[in-house]
Parts: structure tokens; sequence; C-alpha cells
């Protein structure tokens, strides 16, 4: 196994900071909009079944957020271009929650570099009418409301800042606005993608978490209805964040996919 | 020292439903509005305004949306009533919220079309605009200011450029053909103001020559004037009092037992205005990393604010001696409200505007009125010796 590794790399004039653990196939995995969260047992968890590479997004951890960069345009071409930089082949495109609208975005755009996708109660189309939130309003809501929605136990969610380092409460508000700059409006999604996700013709596996509030399993099933013979699997005990929530039972299913199983 | 008065034209009828629900913005459903009430409340805040003419105040108007604490949605409507019903009050819009505004070209088109109305009395605020802004206008809040002074200087070249159409194409508006009709008749703009806290802010505002206000935040402002001052003296110019404005709420009574009376039912709006429902009040990007690094690092607390002598006042629960202790309230006698303006002026150095909230809710028309007059007629010729009033083109300082 390799050791973990946490380095930068420069990319498309972008300085990102990225974590790099495990071996064997390359997964390249983009995280949610709350950050990525190596500390937690998910990462090393997964980096036992194939070699994980996380980059933070820009604005998140250290990675630079160049004034010219607001878009999730940007991010999709930024990370295509990172996966060309790491000469990946075959790899395994996953993405969690506002990554896995990144990972879509790359999808219809550029396969070349990944053999499966995996989206993980990703956001980013809207299938409803004009009153329908399809995505819940986080910013519009208490923190403990959020809290219920985004986690099978809140208080598994609960963070407290006064507790942590200043360093880690800047990244953590540094992300914070960077989310709202990629995603404020239109909210969470791009209006345009769901009418492309035709075009995705890799293996494509949707992990929902079975008490997600933020984007539910129906809406889950709208995603698997658009992306031609993909399939959706839902973690029991899991809200938004499956891979945090439930580690064991995550990695359980996205190591089946990665390693063709399932 | 120039006068202004202000009234946020507040809808209290509706603050006891938006109190038990812990948000008057926002959120709180409109049919809290009976419009029958709402059109008698605007004509008498209107008639207030109009007062201020005859008693040598000048007026100022803002806007907020979806609010109980304000019903004015746009200052231009309010500037346009108040240009016509008054003769000789300058009248400060402060401002437009101009980063939620889709259409800076507009902005400036409606500043442009009230300075020829007014014959060039306006004076035009460009702001920020509140945290609980962004959800009413559902504007990013990432990057606000960028987005804040690209607007900024699109609307002053589109003021000022007399041999049009231009071309904009920057990183948030674009137009191909800008040729504002009609053109501002103060020239080559009526003067700018801004509002802040900050000492970033008092830089910027400096760089530009524009007119600086802080409202209700006591000596916390300081940091800001100083280094407005110091800018301008690395710039070459000296920043005299009328770059610097302060709004207070103002209770004046022939009494001293009056005037607190009247602060204390002006003070309500101060008590209510940051009553807002959790997610609303700092959403992502508004703030700066280290400023909420410090709100995290705290923890929930009361007020930002703190009086002379280091004590923390909550705006939603303080008493008018706690507000006068932090400069957020002047009230008494006209002998004691001018000996606090006096005293204020001093600490924070010199100001030159002071932005009279003379009217805050359950202050009713009849104790307004009283409260204008007795400003204007006793307390404001006082204030005028008090530092050398302003011009009237607050640009040409800048020059």
């Amino acid at each position: 196994m390799r050791l973990t590794v946490s380095t930068t790399v420069s990319v498309a004039g972008v300085t990102l900071q990225l974590e790099d653990r495990g071996s064997g196939r390359p997964l390249l995995f983009l995280h949610a909009g709350e950050g990525l969260a190596p500390e937690r047992p998910w990462l090393d968890l997964l980096a036992r079944r194939c070699r994980v590479i996380a980059p933070w997004h820009p604005g998140y951890g250290t990675s630079e957020l160049p004034a010219w960069l607001n878009s999730v345009d940007d991010l999709a071409y930024l990370y295509l271009d990172l996966a060309a930089q790491l000469d990946l082949k075959d790899a395994v495109l996953v993405g969690a929650c506002f990554g896995g609208w990144i990972a879509a975005e790359m999808a219809v755009r550029d396969p070349r570099r990944f053999g499966r996708l995996a989206l993980v109660d990703p956001l980013g189309i809207k299938l409803g009418g004009v009153h329908d939130r399809d995505i819940a309003d986080m910013h519009g809501m208490a923190r403990a409301d959020y809290l219920k929605l985004a986690w099978a136990n809140p208080a598994k969610g609960a963070v407290d800042y006064t507790a942590m380092a200043e360093t880690e409460i800047a990244a953590q508000v540094r992300g914070r606005d960077a989310f709202a700059l990629f995603g404020w409006k239109p909210y969470m999604h791009n209006p345009r993608l769901k009418r492309w996700l035709h075009r995705i013709d890799l293996p494509t596996l949707l992990l929902w978490g079975e008490a997600d509030g933020i984007v539910t399993p129906s809406y889950g099933a709208g995603w698997r209805d658009a992306i031609p013979g993909a399939r959706l699997e839902v973690i029991a005990g899991a809200g938004h964040f499956p891979h945090w929530e439930q580690p064991e039972r995550f990695v359980e299913a996205l190591g089946a996919f990665v390693a063709g199983n399932r | 020292m120039r006068v202004w008065y202000f009234s946020e034209m507040a809808y209290h009828p509706a603050w006891e439903e938006g109190l038990s629900r812990g948000s008057l913005r926002v959120v709180l459903p409109n049919r809290n509005f009976d419009p029958q009430v709402g059109h008698g409340l605007l004509n008498r805040y209107l008639d207030e305004f109009g007062l201020c003419d005859e008693v040598g105040l000048d007026i100022m108007v803002n806007e907020h949306h979806s609010t109980a604490t304000c019903l004015t949605v746009s200052v231009s409507m309010a500037l346009a009533i108040l240009a016509r019903e008054t003769r000789k009050a300058r009248l400060l819009s402060l401002g437009t919220p101009i980063a939620n505004r889709p259409d800076p070209v507009r902005v400036a088109e409606e500043m442009a079309w009230l300075d020829v109305l007014s014959g060039g009395r306006l004076e035009m605020g460009l702001v920020k605009g509140a945290p609980y802004e962004i959800a009413p206008a559902n504007s990013n809040p990432a990057r606000l200011m960028r987005r804040y002074w690209e607007a900024h200087d699109l609307i002053l070249k589109a003021m000022s450029t007399t041999d049009g159409p231009f071309n904009w194409e920057g990183e948030f508006f674009h137009y191909r053909n800008v040729n504002i009709w009609p053109r501002p008749l103060q020239q080559p703009t009526p003067p700018v103001w801004m509002t802040g806290l900050s000492v970033e802010t008092g830089r910027m505002a400096a760089e530009r020559g524009h007119v600086i206000g802080t409202l209700l935040s006591g000596a916390i402002a300081k940091p800001m004037f100083d280094a407005y001052r110091k800018r301008a003296q690395e710039l070459g110019w000296t920043a005299g009092p009328d770059r610097f404005a302060y709004a207070a709420v103002v209770g004046v009574g022939e009494t001293r037992e009056e005037g607190y009376r009247r602060a204390d039912l002006a003070a309500g709006y101060v008590r209510t205005a940051p009553v807002v429902y959790e997610p609303f009040t700092n959403p992502p990007g508004y703030n700066s990393v280290g400023a909420n690094v410090a709100m995290l690092k705290a923890g929930p607390k009361g007020g930002f604010v703190v009086d002379r002598h280091g004590n923390p006042v909550d705006h939603r629960t303080a008493t008018v001696e706690q507000f006068m202790a932090a400069d957020t309230v002047f009230a008494g006698t006209p002998d004691d409200v001018y000996n606090q303006i006096r005293a204020f002026n001093e600490r924070i150095g010199g100001f030159g505007h002071l932005l009279f909230f003379g009217q805050g809710g359950f202050l009713d028309h009849k104790d307004t009125v009283a409260n204008i007059t007795l400003f204007g007629r006793e307390v404001m010729p006082r204030l005028r010796e008090l530092s050398p009033a302003p011009g009237t083109s607050a640009t040409a300082a800048a020059e």
C-alpha cells in the first residue's frame, strides 16, 4: 500500500491540494459541498480497495481559488485536465453531493479517462416544476434543520467551532464561500445538464443515502432514469453523506462497483 | 454639520407577530401587512419627510425588502415624490443596493432622472446592502463586493459619459450601448456616498473621495474614519468632516423625559431590525473569512456593539440609556441632544453629516412632527456651527 500523501499539484494554472492514498485502480473522488473530510474513516477504508485521488476543490482546504474561476463548468474542465495530467486510464470517477454534479458535467463532456462513474447523492439537475424544490435550500434553513435533513443521525453532523483551531475554521469558511460561489443561482444545479445526461456512456452507479433529505432517493430515481443503463443503490442508515455516516457500507458498495462485481 | 432626517417607513403593526416568529424579515408572510393600514402609513411618512423641507433639514431615504421594518422598496420611487414635494432639502439616497441589482444602467438612469427633476439636489448612495437583503434579491453573496465595484464603476461611467454610447463587457455586467438619457444635472455625477464599518471600506471610499457613513454603531466606526483620513492624506488631500456621516436615533423634547420617551419609541426600529431568521443573517461570502472565524470562534452571543465603557449592548433589548452609552441614541432636551452630538463628534474625530433617525415605528405622527420641528428649531442651528457646513459637491473635495 502506498503511503498517505497530501500534496499539491498545479492544474491549468490552479494550485490544488490533493489527497492520494492507496494503490490499484485509480479512483478520482470529487468531494461534497461541505468539504473533503479526509480525517473521517471513509477515505482510508476506500484506499484499501484502490488508489484514491481526492482533490480539494478550489477555495477549499488550501486549494487556490483564482478570480477567474467561478463556475461548475470551470471545475469540470479543471478535473478533466487533472485526469489527463495524472495520465489516468480506466479510472473510476466518483462524486458526492456537489462533487457528483461536477462528475456528471465531466462525464457528458469527455469520458475518455474513465471506465466507470459513481454519483453519491449528487446535486446538479432540475426535475420538478417551477415551485418544486428538488434540492433542499441548505442556505435558507437553520443549522439544526439542515442537520436533520442531511444526516440519518443529526448528532453525527454537529460541529463545535469553538473547539476548533482558527486555521481549520478559516478553511471551512473558505469552503462555505466557494460552495455559494459555484451553486447559488440557479440553486445547486445546471438547468441544462439533465438534457445531456444521455451522453454518459459509462457504467453508472447512483449511491443514495436512504434518509437523505437534501436530495431524496426519488430524486436519485430521476438521475437513474436520465442516464442510460444507470443503477440506483440505496444505503441504509445514511443521509446525504453516506461515505461519512456509513463508511463500511459505502466502501462495500463502491468497492464492489470499482472491482466490477456489480 | 448637515442633518438628514430619515425614517425607514416602518410597518410596526406587524412587529409583534414578527417578534413572536423570530423574524421580521424574509419569512414573515405578507398577510401580516394590511394594505389599508399601509396606505395610511406611507402617506403619513411622506408628509413627515415633507415637513423637513420647511424646518431646514435635509432628507435621507433607504430601502429594504421583504420586511416589516421598512416599507420603502425603492429609493428612487420615494425620492421621486419628495423631489416634487420639497424645494430646498437635499435628497440623499442611502442607498441603492447595487450588488443586488441586475441592471446598474437602470440605476444610473433613475438617479440621473432624479437629479434633473430635483434641480441637482440628489446625493447618491451606492451601498452593499444588509446581509438579509441577499435572500429577497437572491443575489450571490460570494464575491458580492467584486460585483459591487463593477456596478459602481459602470454607474459612475454611465452618468459622467457625454459622448456615448460606450461598451461594457465585464465580469458581471454586459452592455453594448450605454448612453443614458437624461444625464445628471450635477457634473460629473451627484455626490456619491457609501456605508460601511471596516478599515478596508474606509480606504476604498477615500480613494474615490466618496462620503462614508456608518449606522448606529458608535465609536466602532472610528477606525474606518481614521483609515479614510490616512488614505486621503497619502493621496495628497485632507478629508474634512464633510466626508463622514453618522446615523443615530434622536429623540428631542421640551423636557428630558419627553425626549427620552420619543427616543425610546423611535429606538423600536433598532430593536426590531436585527430580528431575522438565522440563515439570512450571515450568508456565505458576505462577511470576510476573518470576521467569520471570529464569529464562529466566539459562538452565539448578543449584539455587535459595545458602549463607551466596553459593555456589550444587545440591540434587541437595550434601554434608551444603554443605547445612549453606545452613541446609538441621542436623547433629551435640545441642550442634552446638542451636547451629546458635540461630545460624539469629538470622540469620533469629527463628522459632517448627522443622519437623524427621527421616527422608528411606534412614535406617532404628532410626536414625530414635534421631534422634527423641535430638532430643526433648537438643535439644527447650533449644529451648523459645530463644524463647517460641507459644500454641496462632495466629489469636488477629491479632486
